[in-house]
Formats: structure tokens, sequence, C-alpha cells
């Protein structure tokens, strides 16, 4: 824990007045990490990775993007034809949007399966959730930017959820317009914002890691590190880990990039935004669907219009995450010693899948004679369940298996088997 | 195995006994040139885009119709975001131009090598001392002493051929690269050697 002995007498000079390098050296070289982390832990610095991947990209389409209604979508085209690379840099941001999502929803189920939210880390879990938050809005406004038809009609639709709002709706979203509809003013804004907010979620970031070194790292037994045995420092072995782990998925972003880049984009943003017509099929970007899907699924509730139902339900499922260190009182993290728990994972994994798969179609469409609407109706409604329901109810009727006694205890098992065999042999 | 196995370790991780390169150090360097390797041609392309884009580059070349400058009158073009000073000279600027002793001037140059037509001149219009632009285009600006152009901003006069006479601009102003493509039409951005491509047998 002593500052470390440094040999080049600037950095000794330097560290002795402003200990950067001493802090450094703590968090980041000797910093004791679980030695039984599994490749889900890379998720975090692979996230980490692409805020940094996105916020490069992004400053550099800022040179060259004019946020003004009638010149975006100009100043797109002109960045992908006349730019010097330009091309690249917006296969990166555009893409890299939809890899962020991806890792960062492969973090997000791997603190579920393995309950890194539970205590001592529930502000850990909380701070990812306002970073998801933030996450979320930020693509939704880098969204709006090239100024297409889905970028213009996708803006539409989701500032109408506030006219959902009773009595004051119309005029909050009149504000958040600058006009009585989607236009300029509405541009510029969002362009401001989608400037401001990620250097917003890197700070929450730097607050989410320092919750994070408070304890260290879940690991995938659950179970507390006792001590030093049960350690690694995360320099070299989890850095190279971490670096083994971006060269892999670089391969897939990359592949992404140079192979596919439309891939996860829609064919109607590459034509300029018509305030008159709305395309025949508007669909949010892939990353959105499954909540897109709630808000499409929820009728009218008692009093409550099926306008606003959807728009709480569809806000609520991300609200609800933040209490879920609560919900889930079940004092065994993870989902290797809970069966009963691992199953409905599994079921909610399955049931966000279809809400994604029902966000993409038609909710007027019917898959072998069930309409859409009526299966996003269902896994709706288990969403909600499992995290209201079934959650508070496991913790009280479930038989964990037993835990054990320390993360070095299975490893030494495995050996001392190990060795016995070898004896035989 | 054991044994086998320490000896691995004994080669392959340990500092090489008496310091001589062990495995280590050779996939430690590797590595780092590999991953140099990788974030320059990543750089590469966010420094690039700075660089002047293809619909900039585009805009290098100005055509400029000089059929209406009447003797004794100036017009000032927009090449690359410049302006462009084209003036059409009297014969008593020219002789005065001509006339001048490459003694009198602070950057020597004569007329002859600032013209490709005595009667117009073409310039940068850009004052080298700190970027102003002179004035001396319009009938009513203050031309200096010299009869050329007067730069406001910290008082360089420039003579009929634009060359330095007085104040802190240490050149003459710049000729840029043009070539007469008519009699009356002028091409910005192009030196006169440069074949244009018309596709028309010559």
């Amino acid at each position: 824990m002593a500052a470390p002995a440094f040999s080049n007498p600037i950095v000794r000079w330097i560290d002795h007045r402003l200990p950067i390098f001493s802090f450094m050296h703590h968090e980041m070289h000797e910093y004791p990490t679980p030695k039984n982390l599994n490749y889900f832990w890379n998720f975090g610095s692979l996230a980490g990775f692409m805020l940094i991947t996105m916020i490069v990209t992004g400053i550099v389409l800022a040179m060259h993007y004019t946020p003004h209604a009638s010149l975006a979508f100009q100043s797109v085209e002109r960045i992908m034809r006349d730019v010097n690379y330009g091309w690249l840099v917006r296969y990166l941001h555009m893409n890299g949007a939809s890899f962020f999502f991806i890792v960062t929803y492969i973090h997000i189920f791997r603190g579920l399966y393995y309950g890194s939210y539970k205590t001592p880390r529930e502000l850990l879990w909380m701070l990812g959730v306002v970073i998801l938050l933030l996450m979320m809005a930020t693509a939704f406004m880098g969204y709006v930017l090239p100024w297409g038809q889905m970028s213009f009609w996708g803006a539409t639709v989701i500032t109408n959820f506030f006219t959902a709002i009773p009595i004051v709706g119309d005029a909050i979203t009149t504000w958040l317009w600058g006009g009585y509809s989607v236009d300029n003013a509405t541009l510029n804004r969002f362009f401001s914002l989608h400037y401001l907010l990620p250097f917003v979620i890197l700070a929450v970031v730097g607050v989410h890691v320092m919750a994070l070194h408070r304890h260290g790292s879940n690991n995938p037994l659950g179970i507390d590190m006792k001590g030093p045995q049960d350690s690694i420092s995360f320099h070299p072995y989890y850095t190279v880990k971490d670096y083994f782990g971006i060269a892999v998925f670089l391969l897939f972003y990359a592949g992404f990039v140079f192979f596919a880049p439309n891939f996860f984009g829609e064919p109607d943003n590459y034509i300029a935004a018509n305030p008159l017509s709305t395309p025949p099929h508007i669909v949010p970007e892939w990353y959105f669907l499954p909540f897109y899907a709630i808000l499409r699924a929820v009728p009218d509730l008692w009093i409550i219009d099926a306008k606003l139902a959807g728009v709480i339900a569809m806000f609520g499922s991300i609200i609800l995450l933040f209490f879920l260190p609560w919900l889930d009182h079940s004092p065994v993290r993870s989902a290797r010693f809970r069966p009963a728990y691992r199953f409905f994972f599994w079921v909610l994994v399955l049931a966000c899948l279809v809400l994604g798969w029902v966000g993409a179609n038609s909710p007027d469409a019917s898959f072998h004679g069930v309409p859409f609407l009526w299966i996003g109706r269902i896994a709706t409604s288990y969403y909600f369940l499992h995290f209201l329901v079934i959650l508070p109810i496991l913790g009280y009727v479930e038989k964990p298996k037993p835990l054990p006694l320390s993360i070095s205890e299975p490893v030494l098992k495995r050996t001392a088997y190990g060795a016995k065999t070898m004896e035989k042999a | 195995m054991a044994n086998s196995l320490q000896a691995g370790a004994a080669t392959g991780h340990g500092p090489g006994a008496g310091g001589e390169a062990t495995r280590r150090d050779f996939l430690v360097l590797a590595t780092a040139a590999l991953g140099a390797v990788g974030i320059a041609s990543v750089a590469w392309p966010l420094i690039d885009q700075m660089n002047p884009a293809a619909d900039v580059l585009a805009l290098s070349t100005t055509e400029v119709d000089i059929a209406p400058v009447e003797v004794g009158q100036a017009i000032t073009v927009v090449w690359r975001g410049k302006p462009v000073f084209v003036r059409h000279r009297t014969p008593e600027e020219i002789k005065s131009a001509e006339d001048t002793p490459l003694g009198d001037l602070k950057d020597p140059q004569p007329d002859s090598a600032r013209v490709q037509k005595p009667e117009w001149l073409v310039m940068i219009g850009v004052c080298t001392h700190l970027g102003c632009i002179p004035k001396g285009q319009m009938p009513t600006d203050d031309k200096g002493e010299y009869g050329g152009w007067f730069c406001p901003c910290h008082g360089s006069v420039y003579d009929t051929s634009g060359r330095i006479r007085k104040g802190p601009a240490p050149l003459n102003l710049a000729v840029p690269p043009y070539k007469f493509l008519t009699d009356t039409s002028l091409l910005i951005g192009e030196a006169p050697d440069a074949k244009p491509a018309t596709g028309e047998a010559a």
C-alpha cells in the first residue's frame, strides 16, 4: 500500500507534490482483483474503450458537421464523400454506437447473473443505470443529427412521449422543440447536448470506477475476497486480459465498419428529412427495440390512457433497475449457487430478446397467427413480474447451493485432485 | 514433467543470465512494435481528416473574365479563400515599375519576373507582414506614395509592381500560379506549363 519507490527522479519529484503516479500505481497496477474473473469481466473495459472511441471520432465529426436543418444532411454526405477518411470516421462512430450498446448490455447482464448489484455495490450498480440512461439520451440525440427521414421521425416520435404527460405535456414538448414541430431549433439543441453528454458520461464513469475500487470487482463465485491468496494484481494479469479482449472485440467491430457498415442502420436515413411525409415503417435503432416494444404493448389501464401508460412502462422498465439491489434481497450473489434464480435469469434474457424482436415488427402483424401485440404483452408482463414479483419471492423461498469457503478453495481442491490422479498414474 | 516445466520457466521467463535477451523481451518488443503500428494507422486518418477535403481541393483554381477591366482599373477575385488582385496597368505604371532600380528594393525582383503580360499584374492581395488586405484596388483608396498599394494595418507601402517599398512587410506581394486561357480570361491556380486536360487533339 505504501507509495512505490519510483526510479525516475522526475517522477519522484512530481509524485512528492502531486501523487498522480502513486494513485495510478495503486488503482491500475497493484489493485487487487479476484483471481477467478472470467471473460464476462472484460466488458466493462470494452465499454470504456468504446466511450473513448466515440468521443474521439465524435470530436472529429463535429469538425465537419453543420447543425442546421438545411445543411446537416448535406454536411454528412460531404463527410462521406469529400473529407479525408471521413467515411471511416463516420462509420466508426455510427457502428460504434451499436457496439457500445452491445458491450454495455452484456456488461449489465453479467451484473444481473453474478449479482454484482448486491451489497456493498448498490451505488456502483445505480451509477451504472445512470450511465445507461445518459447513453440512451446521447444515442437518441446523435441519431437525429444526420437529419435523414429516420432521424426526423424518430425525433418526432420520441419527443412526442412528453405530450403524454397530463396538463403540461404539450407545453413541455413545445419547450423541448423550441417551436411547434421538430425543426432547426431542435436540431441545434440536440447537437449541443449530444456533444455535452458524453463528457458527463465520462465523469459518471469515473465515479462508477471509484465505487468499484472501494470494494473491488465481484467475481463468478459471488463471494468476497478473504485475503491476498484470493487476488492477483490488476497489472499485468488483467491489463493483458483486457488488451486481449479488446483485440478480439476489434475483429468484430472492424469487421462491421469495413465490410457491413450499414448493417445496423436504416436505408431510410439516407433520404433527407421531409417533415411532410413519414416513412411507411419507422423503427428505432436496434438497441431501443425492446423499450419500443414495451411502449406499444401497454393498453389503457384504469384511468390512464394507453399513450401515458406506455411511456410510464417504458421509462419504468429502466427506473426499476435502480431498486434492484433491494428487490432481490437474497444474500447469495452468484446465479451459480441459485438454481431457481438462474432459471428465471435466462427467462428474462429470452423475454428481452423477444421484446427486441417484437419491437422490430409492425404491431398489427402476427407470427404464425399470434399477433405481435400479444407476444409483446406477454414479454412485457414477464419483464415486470421478474423484477417486481419473482425476485422478491425468490429471496424467501429459494434454497441456494452451499457456497465455497473462499475463492481459492475450489481451485485448491481441483489441484489436489489433479495431484492425486497424477500420483496414481 | 515438473522438471521440464521448471526448465521452461528458467529459459523462457526469468531474466537471462548475463543479461542476454529472453523470450519475454522478444514478446514485449514485438507487442510494443505492433501496438505502435496499430496506433499510427488509426491516428493517421484522424489527423489527415483536417487536411483540405476533396471539395476544397476542387476549388483550387478560379477562372476570371478580364475583358471588362479597362486600363487603370483593378478587380479582386477570390482564389482558395484569399483575395487576388488583378490590375490592368496604365503605361505610366508599367514604366515606373520597370524603371525602378533593383537597388532601391527591399526584396529585389525585376517587374518582368512578376508579370506574364506587362499590362496585367496578378497578385495575392495579402500583406506579407501579418496578413491584412492592402488598400489600392478602389479608385478612392489610398494607394501609398508609390502609386501601388498601402496596407492600413501597419503601414506597408507597395509599388505598381506590388513590391514592398516601405514599412514592416518583408516580401513583395506574392504572385500566384496563373495562366492566360485566352487574351481575356485567366485561370488562377495553374501555372502556364500545366496542360489543361481538354480531351481534344492539339
